[in-house]
């Protein structure tokens, strides 16, 4: 038999397997990309500057430094249950009670400080257990009962619920005035050492990069041209330097005091982002999670096993959600019987998908969390200070979250119809 | 057949309920060999697939591979003796790159961390050693690819694990002239690389043309297992739709008996 090459679409393949493209064809290509609705986190960018223009007319106050270091604590509670929602949206399944899950965990964690006078660390560590085991328990109804997972958390968001009001009393509060755990989104790191953490942080990303860059061309692997690389880089000093620049001026209202610095909420959230991104993008578990998300019925014939994937999705979700309502208990200095019950968890989905994770499964990122994050929050933070009355702030959240599940119907369909999945 | 089969299954007997679905089944896969296995809708193939790959075990018979009588009652020991099956509707994930496809589920590490150097480089010498020429880059997400394009993956799939015996159902049922072309030149190749491929086709225009030996079952009995240079198109198509030809031996040639 000889080898027939019949078609255009099949020209060499050896030759060109690992040649670096040009910039340019690098930028054509990812245009091309977007134009067939693969368009990553490209809408929530835009999406950013969008709404930081228009809040920034609208109000004053908006762009200030006071407002912004505000807008970063915002958002912290929100990105962090975001990441545990992108996990479950991997791979196609939901998590509804993950909102709830992080108000009890920060319940547990609020009454073992407050009430057994236990230090801070083994009472997040203990929170964040009770959401693992919350996690664990949906994940086994999910994969082993084959129960829904809307289901199942739909029935989690209203049992938990009871759990909490159970813990801490009718109409009661538990207050957080712990310093670290209040820390968290209250407190800021010197200025210096803002700095000396952004440096860390560019240097870090940029041998990384540089070095697997390197490798790739050595061992003759496919890889991005440099230029992109370089471009990378350059962007993520850019938006590290502005934002600690900006968070490093003095925001003090008061003339007598200063007030200045990055809130320890943003290094806890870069943590968080850095192992997620390594888990998903770089151990043989991430793999399976987007191989369960794409096809779980390929995966079970690769011999993954899809179940304790499923159930290790969930169990990681949950813990992921009570780190979230630790910070959601520091920034509002308390938690109450109502802590996760509200608008989070929506905020959540809405800022994975924003982000550009799929709500179909097997297409998404940790950083989805964090750019999604950021706009969730800003139009939160931009409304309330518009002093809108409370039916608009409803409604504009309820109507982004359409749009970005809209979106991203859409772009599936797009993909699907030319061919880039 | 001069050399020893690679796998033979002897007097297979497999009932779901009250259907007694395959009868007294030989099957003999030699290495180097294309062997179709042809047969009308419900004549039993696929269920002789599956109880060769261990996904419903046949109730009675032997399952004798390299001569020695093994048992498979799963998927698992299956794979582990070296049997690949290769499903009609691909076991890809569209997500996925060909590389992440081809080590998924036989990742390769080093440490913790995924090793792509490794993985990618694999990938692009099975695909080399197989002649596929049809990708443009081993890291283009599956989804990207077309039909004859995914089946090629799945088939390089079997050959980067080296294994013994590849069962490749239907896979040129959903393509077009060209890719069924490249598909069948691929399975030649996976054949000349020695190892034993069990072929199950409707389409027999195929199965003449790659196909070395010929086993058709017939209401769940085989009805013949002939070499294909001894019989034409027209008596493999009364073996299959009657059970029987002039001129065409039963199924007791001597090439099938051990």
């Amino acid at each position: 038999m000889t080898d027939i090459t019949t078609d255009a679409e099949q020209a060499g393949f050896a030759s060109d397997l690992t040649q670096s493209n040009t910039l340019g064809e690098s930028v054509r290509a990812y245009i091309s990309r977007v134009r067939g609705g693969d368009m990553g986190a490209l809408p929530s960018i835009l999406g950013l500057i969008v709404l930081f223009i228009v809040f920034g007319i609208a109000n004053d106050r908006f762009l200030s430094n006071l407002n912004m270091a505000n807008l970063a604590s915002q958002s912290g509670s929100i990105i962090i249950l975001a990441m545990a929602l992108v996990l479950v949206l991997l791979l196609g399944e939901i998590d509804l009670s993950a909102g709830v899950t992080g108000g009890v965990g920060a319940c547990v964690m609020g009454l073992l400080i407050v009430k057994h006078d236990q230090p801070w660390f083994v009472a997040v560590l203990v929170g964040v257990i009770s959401g693992a085991v919350i996690g664990l328990i949906i994940g086994v109804l999910v994969a082993k009962l084959g129960v829904p997972s809307f289901v199942v958390t739909l029935a989690f968001y209203l049992g938990l619920q009871g759990v909490t009001l159970k813990l801490i009393g009718e109409g009661g509060s538990v207050r957080i005035d712990q310093p670290v755990i209040a820390g968290i989104a209250n407190n800021n790191m010197g200025v210096a050492w803002g700095w000396i953490a952004a440096v860390i942080v560019i240097v870090l990303f940029a041998s990384l990069r540089l070095l697997r860059h390197r490798r790739k061309v050595a061992k003759g692997l496919q890889h991005q041209p440099l230029a992109v690389v370089v471009a990378q880089i350059i962007a993520l000093t850019a938006v590290l330097a502005v934002a600690v620049f900006v968070l490093n001026q003095n925001r003090s209202v008061n003339p007598n005091f200063s007030i200045s610095g990055v809130p320890y909420v943003i290094p806890l959230i870069v943590v968080l982002l850095v192992f997620w991104t390594f888990a998903l993008g770089r151990t043989t578990w991430g793999r399976h999670v987007y191989a369960v998300g794409g096809n779980a019925e390929a995966a079970r014939r690769a011999g993954i096993n899809v179940d304790r994937i499923r159930i290790s999705v969930f169990l990681a979700a949950s813990s992921m959600a009570v780190l979230s309502g630790v910070v959601e208990a520091s920034y509002g200095g308390k938690v109450s019987t109502t802590s996760g019950g509200g608008n989070e968890l929506l905020y959540a989905v809405g800022a994975a998908v924003i982000g550009g994770t799929s709500l179909f499964g097997g297409r998404g990122k940790a950083s989805d969390a964090v750019v999604g994050g950021l706009v969730i929050a800003t139009i939160v933070n931009g409304l309330g200070l518009l002093a809108q009355a409370a039916y608009l702030n409803f409604v504009v959240t309820g109507a982004v979250l359409l749009l970005a599940a809209s979106v991203d119907a859409i772009s599936r369909r797009r993909r699907s119809a030319t061919g880039l999945g | 057949m001069s050399d020893a089969p690679l796998l033979a299954l002897r007097g297979i007997n497999k009932s779901f309920g009250v259907a007694h679905v395959l009868h007294d089944v030989d099957l003999t896969i030699y290495p180097g060999q294309v062997t179709a296995l042809v047969g009308d809708n419900g004549a039993g193939k696929s269920t002789l697939v599956k109880a060769i790959a261990g996904i419903h075990p046949a109730d009675t018979g032997d399952y004798l591979f390299d001569g020695k009588p093994v048992t498979v009652h799963s998927p698992k020991d299956a794979a582990a003796l070296g049997i690949e099956v290769v499903y009609q509707d691909l076991a890809l994930c569209e997500n996925l790159d060909i590389v992440e496809n081809m080590f998924l589920g036989r990742e390769q590490k080093s440490g913790i961390v995924l090793d792509e150097t490794t993985m990618e480089s694999r990938a692009r010498e099975v695909l080399a050693s197989l002649s596929v020429r049809t990708v443009k880059s081993v890291r283009q997400s599956v989804a990207s690819l077309s039909g004859g394009q995914r089946q090629t993956v799945a088939i390089a799939k079997s050959a980067l694990w080296k294994s013994k015996v590849v069962l490749l159902d239907e896979p040129t049922a959903a393509l077009g002239v060209a890719q069924t072309r490249q598909v069948l030149d691929l399975v030649r190749r996976l054949a000349d690389q020695g190892v034993g491929v069990l072929l199950i086709s409707h389409n027999l225009t195929d199965v003449f043309e790659v196909a070395d030996r010929i086993t058709a079952l017939y209401l769940g009995r085989v009805a013949a297992d002939v070499a294909v240079k001894d019989v034409t198109s027209t008596q493999v198509v009364e073996l299959i739709t009657t059970g029987r030809s002039a001129n065409v031996a039963g199924p007791s040639t001597p090439a099938a008996s051990v």
